[in-house]
């Protein structure tokens, strides 16, 4: 069994060695750029702890969402019409004119909303792991900042069909910067380039949308994933995989073949090669994603008004504001918090302050052992009303508001802030479960 | 500190509590995208009645047809009015300003109105006119109260009054509209009027998204795609982890 995968995590040296005409195109490129080295480094030789389980397909899966939006976001774009005059009826061009262009746009639709729900359950695992925990400090800020620019480029992206809602909520969350005090109102101006949201900033955000933020997230990603590959994987247990050289016995190293990188500084415990053993894990994850993806896509693209809202098939209208405006599910938690706050400055900084709170979870959280399952009953129960605060304000952000809503988001906005305050306290001397020396199943 | 912060907070309520509004409860379209004879009687509806005043601009005569199963030339006799190409959208000759100036407000553009309202919501409002002489064209709407639009069906279904309930409603007794009952002065029974109702929610629905039935199809068979590839990636994935494990 162990000389079958020698063979298998081998294979490229073997290949490139072996002559023939496919070798030498390797050894030709090999002599230029790093190809094979990086392949075996970061792909076939990387050493990831072997008991990663269902959290772990979304990192996979949200690479593949922003494929997904970058591919389906340039066919759009070569149908689509930045203005005031056309945006709409040009998404309408698309839905009915250009071949399969309604496929496209329902992809990049859903696309959006599934990037939200990746990201979301890929920082809960995060969360659950203390996968920010040190040495991933950098690793998280680096998330953190994709996260970031994921809620501006969705923004700005949910403007460009120039529905009644696209205007309205563009109208409301930019007013928000007018609330900070002395720059607010100029800021406003300088955000909008105009005294309304006009055809100008429907182009701005359209530029922004689809090359300014694009652009950053991928270099974003780029750099979370060197930082994941430099500091290595953390999982379920929380413990390391990397041990001191020396210290493990060689009958508990691994049969596999790591790169040298990884191996010539520290002995490496509990590790399989990234591929194929998470490459075919990650196919599954991904065939499984595309199962229920595909189901919203094909069959209820609009998934009850939640991924594409009613009013947003009406075009835009400065004149008629629409009954009631709810930014996307995705941002109705922060938007709850916005709204539990009477004072409007209180409101912005509240929410402002309810994202950047996440960033600094590494210098919060003083606790030693990373994972839920050898922390404390305490740590557990502030998690799990953490996830019961986060989904009451979704809800309540989405939903008109009702004196039992905004008192609900008002008790929710404090739980919030609560699970960040009491993780510093207890984190500090918490009475944790013993660790496990090696990996779990 | 708290009792100043429950103050503030009750000083919210009634600025609140004032937001949401009566809603009437829609009745059920019941219609079927799949069925060609509803969706072409509602083309002819929808040519006939509505046209005049709402457009679809964003839809074409062409796809239309073949879309509902029109052979093109006999769409093009029997239902394009004016001298639109087939290939042109779905539009009328009145202009906005004048619509504005005759009705109070322009007439709303018909193509995605069943995905801004839906398609019972259609269906409600097209049964729900009554009677109603303060109104500029005589009639009003229970769904969508002082409408600016005369009943234009009203020679099919003919002119319904209002069927009204005494409801208590925070302790004040008010008259509520529950109903309409037609006064059997149109050339449609009562069955037929629904029918006819339905035939255009249902032409109206598909305008809303052409390509409804195309995208089911084809979901279909990319999702009995992808059952058979999840049952592969888990054999594949099976037997690359019994050296794991």
């Amino acid at each position: 069994m162990a000389d079958k995968i020698e063979e298998q995590t081998v294979a490229v040296d073997t290949a490139a060695k072996s002559g023939g005409i496919v070798s030498s195109v390797v050894n030709w490129i090999d002599d230029r750029i790093p190809m094979t080295r990086v392949w075996n480094m970061h792909i076939a030789q990387y050493p990831a702890p072997k008991n990663f389980n269902f959290w772990y397909l979304f990192g996979s899966l949200a690479i593949l969402v922003l494929v997904n939006q970058i591919v389906t976001g340039i066919w759009l774009t070569m149908n689509f019409v930045p203005s005031a005059e056309g945006a709409f009826a040009s998404v309408e061009y698309i839905m009915r004119d250009v071949e399969y262009g309604w496929l496209l746009r329902y992809l990049h639709s859903t696309g959006a909303s599934a990037f939200f729900v990746v990201v979301y359950l890929h920082m809960f695992r995060g969360m659950i792991y203390g996968s920010y925990q040190k040495p991933r400090e950098l690793l998280w800020l680096f998330g953190m900042l994709i996260f970031l620019a994921l809620m501006a480029e969705a923004f700005m992206g949910y403007l460009l069909p120039w529905g009644q809602m696209s205007f309205w909520g563009a109208q409301v969350i930019i007013s928000l910067f007018g609330a900070i005090p002395v720059i607010g109102e100029d800021l406003t101006l300088w955000i909008r380039g105009d005294y309304v949201i006009s055809g100008a900033t429907l182009n701005r955000f359209f530029a922004l949308h689809v090359i300014a933020l694009p652009l950053v997230l991928v270099i974003l990603v780029f750099l979370h994933i060197v930082a994941l590959h430099e500091v290595g994987s953390n999982n379920p247990d929380g413990i390391e995989i990397k041990r001191k050289k020396g210290s493990v016995a060689e009958e508990d190293k691994p049969k596999f073949k790591f790169h040298e990188y990884y191996t010539n500084k520290k002995d490496v415990v509990d590790a399989i090669p990234f591929h194929p053993y998470y490459t075919v894990k990650d196919i599954l994850g991904v065939a499984g994603f595309l199962i229920l993806f595909c189901w919203v896509v094909f069959f209820m693209p609009e998934m009850n008004g939640f991924f594409l809202e009613a009013p947003n098939f009406e075009a835009a209208n400065p004149l008629k504001t629409p009954e009631h405006i709810f930014p996307v599910w995705y941002f109705t938690p922060f938007y709850a918090i916005l709204r539990a706050i009477p004072d409007k400055l209180a409101g912005v900084v509240a929410m402002g302050a309810s994202i950047v709170v996440l960033a600094l979870l590494p210098w919060l959280d003083r606790g030693k052992v990373r994972s839920i399952r050898y922390r404390s009953i305490w740590h557990k129960l502030n998690i799990a009303q953490f996830v019961v605060t986060f989904l009451i304000l979704g809800w309540a952000g989405a939903t008109p508001q009702t004196v039992f809503s905004t008192i609900l988001s008002q008790i929710c906005t404090v739980t919030y802030f609560m699970f960040f305050v009491l993780l510093y306290v207890y984190s500090k001397n918490e009475v944790t479960k013993p660790l496990p020396t090696r990996l779990t199943k | 500190m708290m009792k100043k912060l429950l103050i503030g907070l009750f000083a919210l309520l009634p600025t609140l509590t004032m937001a949401a509004g009566p809603t009437v409860p829609l009745m059920d379209a019941n219609i079927d995208l799949r069925d060609n004879a509803s969706l072409q009687r509602g083309a002819k509806l929808f040519m006939n009645y509505c046209l005049g005043c709402h457009q679809m601009q964003y839809q074409r005569y062409e796809r239309t047809f073949r879309d509902i199963g029109i052979p093109v030339e006999i769409g093009k006799e029997t239902l394009i009015f004016d001298d639109s190409k087939v290939g042109s959208h779905i539009l009328n000759a009145m202009s906005e300003e004048d619509a504005a100036k005759w009705f109070g407000a322009a007439p709303p553009d018909l193509t995605l109105i069943s995905r801004v309202k839906s398609p019972d919501y259609i269906y409600t409002y097209l049964k729900s006119f009554y009677k109603d002489e303060s109104r500029p064209f005589g009639v009003n709407n229970v769904v969508f109260p002082l409408v600016g639009m005369p009943h234009v069906l009203q020679e099919l279904q003919g002119l319904p009054t209002p069927i009204t309930e005494e409801v208590v409603e925070n302790g004040e007794t008010v008259t509520k509209i529950v109903g309409v009952e037609t006064d059997g002065s149109g050339e449609m029974s009562d069955d037929e009027y629904d029918q006819a109702a339905r035939d255009l929610t249902n032409f109206l629905a598909y305008v809303g998204e052409p390509s409804r039935l195309e995208s089911e199809a084809i979901g279909i068979k990319v999702l009995g795609f992808l059952v058979i590839f999840f049952i592969l990636a888990f054999l594949l994935k099976k037997e690359y982890w019994r050296d794991v494990h």
